[in-house]
């Protein structure tokens, strides 16, 4: 490592007297892990990466932002149950676990070296790398909202932050009577039931402000991707003649000035319009090479999730081509199978050969009724994914109870990523 | 950082012989747990802590997940997806967990 970068690391404060405790005292390390992207994935990696691989494994963070905002429970900020800094946390929980942060955004892998190429262009070597880059909107089809200022008009608020308040501030500003389109994008995207429980928010809020307002969903796909039942029932009985859904609605095109969209059927106005592009594997998987899978999503061994392309380069979390869905449950149970597996490879050792894992989706259809999708999923050892196991499912309708455990799974993977 | 958290983290991971398979597919299965019950089982509120929980407890309370006769809002559907060896192993697990208070990280608010 060059002096630059390892003043760096110094310089986020967290290593004093932490920093290469074995690589100066002269034991050997037995290898460093970079995992690039503190989100749910990356954050849970670099953590247990420490728990189970104790003090001989070096391992560095490298993350651009210096705060960690929640996609989890951000709908509720468009309900106004919820406030964005309720959602808003930095790093600091996992500075007990002597990881090095580095607040960067990469530029390249050097993959035949094991190098990373700073911003700088200091380069940095591992011996595993562990991606977790999360998603990058695909505007392909959609060019004309590929800028911030089209995005100012336009909000995809599918990244927690300031979209997300900005989105709030057109809600409020909406008229009573007004329309709110929102389009979805075919899936697979970051969080199947996400677009359906937004739906949901910005119903609770229009019906306590703006009751003559209405709601059309633009959904992509042929029906409803996630917990369509329970959906269906919750917006006819919460919110009756609010939500019209209109199925295979692909946007085709946006009049950003106007707020207009358009289909391959017809042209819908709107007066807030949200719309979630496509999306791919973060930046740095693609020009790294590993989002082989339709140029957008990267193959991996479930049992490492080394990718497929690339030896030595682990992917994680919502980039990781699969049938499973994209949420931070998944993101942080991947990250712990990665971290085992990472560990077991620079011990020597073969991971282990059949990994199981739960997955939970909560979702909220007001501001206490929640309602869950829930699985085990399994290695299957002739297809070599994971699928879901017998005995998982919905619940049968939201309730106060689960809201009070959606409330408290968020309480606890936030504390199990960041502390 | 709460000094017994601390130690009570070195002593789970110094305790764990790393590296081996039958061992990481229980500690990893466990560690899907934490989402909803804390990083090892110490939840920081909200649903049981799996911490220490007494073996023959565990497994009687998944078993009753699986057959319905503890009616349950979301653990229903993890029970019935796992094997009983599965359930065993992670009874013999949760209760060598040392029981800790959970640790919620502080939101920085404003907006
Ligand atoms: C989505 C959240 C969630 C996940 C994931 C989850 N649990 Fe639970 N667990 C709960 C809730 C909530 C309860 C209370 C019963 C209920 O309503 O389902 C509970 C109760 C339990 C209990 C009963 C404890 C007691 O003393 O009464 C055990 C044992 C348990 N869970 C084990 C597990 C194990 C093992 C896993 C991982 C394989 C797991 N849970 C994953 C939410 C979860």
């Amino acid at each position: 490592m060059q002096r630059r970068t390892f003043l760096k690391l110094l310089g986020t404060g967290v290593v004093l007297g932490a920093f290469p405790k074995a690589s100066w005292s002269g034991v050997p390390v037995q290898g460093r892990v970079i995992v690039v992207g503190g989100g749910y994935a990356g954050a849970t990696a670099a953590k247990y990466l420490r728990l189970w691989g104790g003090s001989r494994l070096e391992i560095v963070l490298i993350e651009k932002g210096t705060t960690f905002v929640s996609c989890p429970l951000s709908n509720l900020v468009l309900g106004g149950s919820r406030r964005i800094g309720e959602l808003t946390f930095n790093y600091a929980g996992l500075d007990r676990y002597d990881i090095k942060r580095l607040h960067d955004e990469i530029q390249a892998v050097d993959a035949d070296k094991r190098q990373l190429v700073l911003s700088d262009g200091d380069r940095l070597g591992y011996d595993r790398l562990i991606l977790a880059p999360g998603i990058d909107f695909v505007y392909d089809g959609l060019p004309m909202l590929a800028s911030a200022e089209a995005q100012a008009i336009v909000p995809h608020a599918w990244k927690a932050g300031p979209q997300t308040v900005a989105l709030r501030q057109q809600l409020e500003a909406m008229p009573d009577g007004g329309t709110f389109v929102i389009s979805i994008p075919k899936a697979p995207y970051r969080c199947p039931p996400g677009p359906y429980e937004r739906v949901s928010q910005v119903a609770f809020y229009l019906k306590g402000a703006k009751p003559k307002s209405k709601i059309i969903v633009l959904d992509a796909n042929p029906e409803i991707v996630s917990k369509k039942g329970l959906f269906t029932r919750a917006w006819a009985e919460l919110y009756p003649g609010m939500v019209e859904y209109r199925p295979n609605s692909q946007a085709m095109e946006v009049d950003v000035a106007r707020k207009i969209v358009k289909t391959e059927f017809e042209r819908v106005r709107a007066d807030v319009l949200n719309v979630i592009p496509p999306q791919r594997a973060g930046r740095i998987a693609q020009t790294a090479g590993l989002a082989n899978i339709d140029k957008r999503w990267c193959e991996v061994d479930f049992l490492s999730y080394e990718s497929r392309v690339v030896s030595g380069i682990h992917v994680i979390g919502d980039a990781v081509s699969s049938a499973l869905p994209k949420s931070a449950h998944m993101a942080t149970s991947q990250a712990k199978v990665c971290a085992a597996a990472v560990v077991a490879l620079l011990a020597g050792n073969a991971p282990d050969p059949q990994p199981v894992f739960a997955n939970t989706c909560y979702s909220f259809v007001t501001d206490r009724l929640a309602m869950h999708i829930a699985h085990v999923y399994r290695y299957d050892t002739a297809k070599k994914i994971m699928l879901p196991a017998e005995g998982g499912g919905v619940s049968e309708r939201p309730t106060e109870q689960e809201g009070q455990y959606a409330y408290w799974w968020a309480q606890n993977i936030w504390s199990d990523t960041l502390t | 950082m709460s000094r017994r958290l601390a130690i009570g983290l070195c002593v789970a991971c110094c305790a764990l012989p790393t590296g081996v398979s039958g061992d990481d597919h229980v500690r990893v299965l466990a560690a899907s747990c934490a989402a909803c019950h804390g990083t090892a089982g110490n939840s920081v509120g909200g649903t049981p802590k799996l911490a220490g929980l007494d073996r023959s407890h565990f497994i009687l309370q998944m078993q009753s997940f699986r057959d319905g006769s503890r009616p349950s809002s979301v653990m229903h559907h993890h029970a019935k997806g796992l094997t009983l060896q599965e359930i065993e192993q992670l009874a013999d697990h949760f209760a060598t967990q040392p029981r800790l208070a959970g640790q919620a990280p502080r939101p920085l608010g404003g907006m």
